[in-house]
């Protein structure tokens, strides 16, 4: 499995090979097996997509048709039989005016998906021109020792989910640095483990929202004076103290489980602190390191939509808040590709994460 | 002076508990074989880490070369039960860990040539790259060898190092320890379960008496010539003696343990409650 990725680096794109790389896994697994039991392999997947999508497509209808009954009964019980048959003419017509709002249908969401990205060319569009008729402007400006003049238009959904990105990739390398580093030190250590014990109990099981306040107040504080928006610092805090727990608990554990044999290997070759932690701890503890941050970047990326929503700071929850505010016509499909990209992206850093897993550490590990 | 010597070693895990062992005596000549026999279970592999550092006895004292043994050294190289080999390095990375260690003065390249040169000795070069995981049983016990010899200790001790191998690896393997012991003869000891092992391989076999408790027995001379041949070893009458004679010492201990089981157990005079009677 290592092998095929060595083996096909020259000369194809490396945006295929990224992809492949991801569910290189899986492929070869398919290429192994006998066609048949391949072939039986994809159509289970397929018709379980298909009838996913049906469920999706009768509950949709089902719940459209209650919700225009209800609209044409009312129409009928308040302002009798006239509007009643104008509101169900209304409906049939696909007026977006009278259209009941309920669980959008794959068709709906489909259409919605498009209209985002059309909608992503145009602001890009935008950006551009906005780039080049500034250009000459802002040369004079920073010239004169002035800031700048920025873009301030409307976020895409594209830049969203990318500010949404590197808000959660934030949170993940605050989580990181601070949660690996302590975890090897309470690991190593019987008495820091109990120092901090109580520590690592009671503030785990805290919700995202109540870490969301607690940074709120404590940057609020910090950045006080400052013209800066604080939202981003703010969000990615919060999504590095609510993730980082999973990465804590598993690198204390991982450290202080080593195999006596190693440390035994350890002690009859007598390596000093150091060499002992880096030639014979850290590797020995990688699988369970690696298991800690995998759980911190899915549970990061599932947070942070909520606190996006919270701190308002741009990207996909804020995105979510305000469909669900605006209340438009199409809002309620673009929650829903909302909702499939969210899990799409949280699919595709799991897979990274395993992908960076294998090529370091020594036990490889299977995607489930 | 004796080159290794243990004085009335005793031995417990925990502070008032039975102990493991006790009253251990040993003393082991500059350039020995010796080889210690016992049970599974009798202790050998706690005698072997008092011995080697990675304990201290409770009471008495474990001298090398006159010096009390305080922690572990590289002037005695250990080959492992189980290997310990760390899964993640190659074989080279594995050996060179431990020649890093050894010489820390040495030059990269003078590291590599003896880390080349040791895993030849073992027969491992085409398998250098590759990782523990990928090795046959036996290839890692060699690999475990080169490791502890390139560090060029002046004693090895080996805890049982054959004891997971099929028979005909053994064999190769003791071969092989005993041609690089037989180049500059350094002071061996061996832990084994295998008579046999013990007599083609030391030069004095000790029983070690089962723990709890476990102690030293009387040791048995094997003087027979080495090189020693193992097909006509089977013919010499002073290996068969010996080997008998060891035998039957260990069975007789082996009986004498079966007995002390045998005890008889006072039963609590318990009997079933009667549910029947109850509810009339």
């Amino acid at each position: 499995m290592k092998q095929s990725v060595s083996l096909n680096t020259a000369g194809k794109i490396a945006r295929f090979n990224f992809f492949r790389f991801l569910f290189q896994g899986s492929v070869s697994k398919l290429k192994q097996m006998d066609p048949k039991v391949a072939l039986k392999k994809v159509a289970i997947s397929i018709t379980s997509i298909l009838l996913f999508l049906g469920l999706w497509y009768m509950g949709a209808k089902a719940l459209y048709n209650k919700e225009a009954d209800f609209k044409i009964n009312k129409a009928l019980e308040e302002r009798g039989q006239a509007a009643a048959d104008a509101e169900a003419a209304c409906i049939a017509s696909g007026n977006p005016d009278c259209q009941p709002n309920t669980l959008p249908s794959p068709a709906q969401v489909w259409t919605s998906f498009n209209s985002l990205l059309k909608d992503h060319g145009i602001i890009s569009a935008d950006k551009a021109a906005f780039k080049v008729k500034t250009a000459a402007l802002n040369a004079k400006r920073e010239a004169d020792g002035l800031d700048p003049i920025v873009y301030t238009g409307r976020p895409s959904f594209v830049d969203q989910i990318f500010r949404s990105l590197t808000t959660v990739f934030a949170g993940f390398l605050l989580a990181l640095f601070i949660a690996v580093p302590l975890g090897i030190f309470i690991g190593l250590s019987p008495n820091l483990k109990s120092a901090f014990n109580w520590f690592i109990q009671v503030f785990k099981p805290v919700s995202p929202v109540v870490w969301y306040l607690l940074v709120f107040m404590i940057v609020k504080t910090v950045l006080i004076g400052s013209n800066d928006d604080s939202s981003f610092t703010i969000s990615f805090i919060s999504v590095g103290l609510c993730s980082m727990w999973a990465t804590l608990v598993n690198t204390a554990m991982g450290v202080s489980s080593v195999d006596k044999d190693y440390i035994n290997v350890a002690k009859v070759l007598k390596l000093g602190t150091v060499q002992k932690i880096f030639k014979v701890i850290l590797p020995s503890s990688l699988p369970l390191i690696f298991t800690g941050l995998k759980i911190t970047l899915s549970v990061g990326w599932m947070v942070l939509i909520a606190i996006e929503l919270l701190a308002q700071s741009p990207g996909l929850g804020t995105f979510v808040w305000e469909e669900f505010q605006n209340g438009a016509n199409d809002s309620n499909a673009k929650i829903i590709v909302a909702m499939f990209v969210i899990g799409i992206i949280g699919f595709l850093l799991d897979r990274i994460m395993l992908a960076i897993q294998n090529s370091v550490s020594f036990v490889k590990t299977d995607a489930i | 002076m004796a080159y290794l010597e243990l004085n009335n070693v005793h031995k417990t895990y925990i502070e008032g508990e039975e102990e493991i062992l006790s009253n251990i005596n040993l003393s082991i000549e500059e350039g020995e074989f010796v080889a210690i026999v016992g049970f599974t279970g009798s202790g050998k592999t706690t005698l072997v880490n008092l011995i080697n550092g990675l304990l201290e006895p409770t009471r008495g004292e474990v001298l090398f070369k006159g010096k009390p043994v305080t922690g572990t050294s590289h002037e005695r190289g250990v080959i492992f039960q189980n290997y310990s080999l760390l899964p993640w390095l190659t074989v080279e990375q594995n050996v060179l860990m431990a020649v890093k260690e050894a010489f820390p003065k040495k030059g990269k390249k003078e590291l590599t040539e003896i880390v080349a040169e040791y895993v030849d000795m073992v027969k491992l070069t085409p398998a250098i790259n590759k990782r523990p995981k990928e090795l046959s049983g036996g290839m890692r016990q060699r690999v475990a060898v080169a490791r502890a010899l390139a560090m060029k200790p002046e004693m090895i001790i080996m805890d049982e190092p054959l004891g997971a191998l099929d028979a005909l690896t053994r064999g190769d393997l003791q071969n092989e320890i005993l041609n690089i012991w037989g180049k500059d003869k350094r002071t061996a000891l061996l832990i084994t379960n295998d008579v046999d092992e013990g007599i083609y391989m030391a030069d004095r076999i000790i029983p070690l008496r089962p723990g709890p408790k476990a102690t030293l027995g009387p040791e048995f001379k094997i003087d027979i010539e080495r090189p020693r041949d193992k097909t006509e070893m089977n013919d010499n009458e002073n290996y068969k003696q010996t080997r008998n004679a060891i035998i039957e010492y260990l069975m007789d201990i082996g009986n004498e343990r079966k007995s002390e089981a045998q005890e008889e157990l006072v039963l609590p005079d318990l009997a079933p409650k009667d549910f029947v009677n109850q509810f009339k």
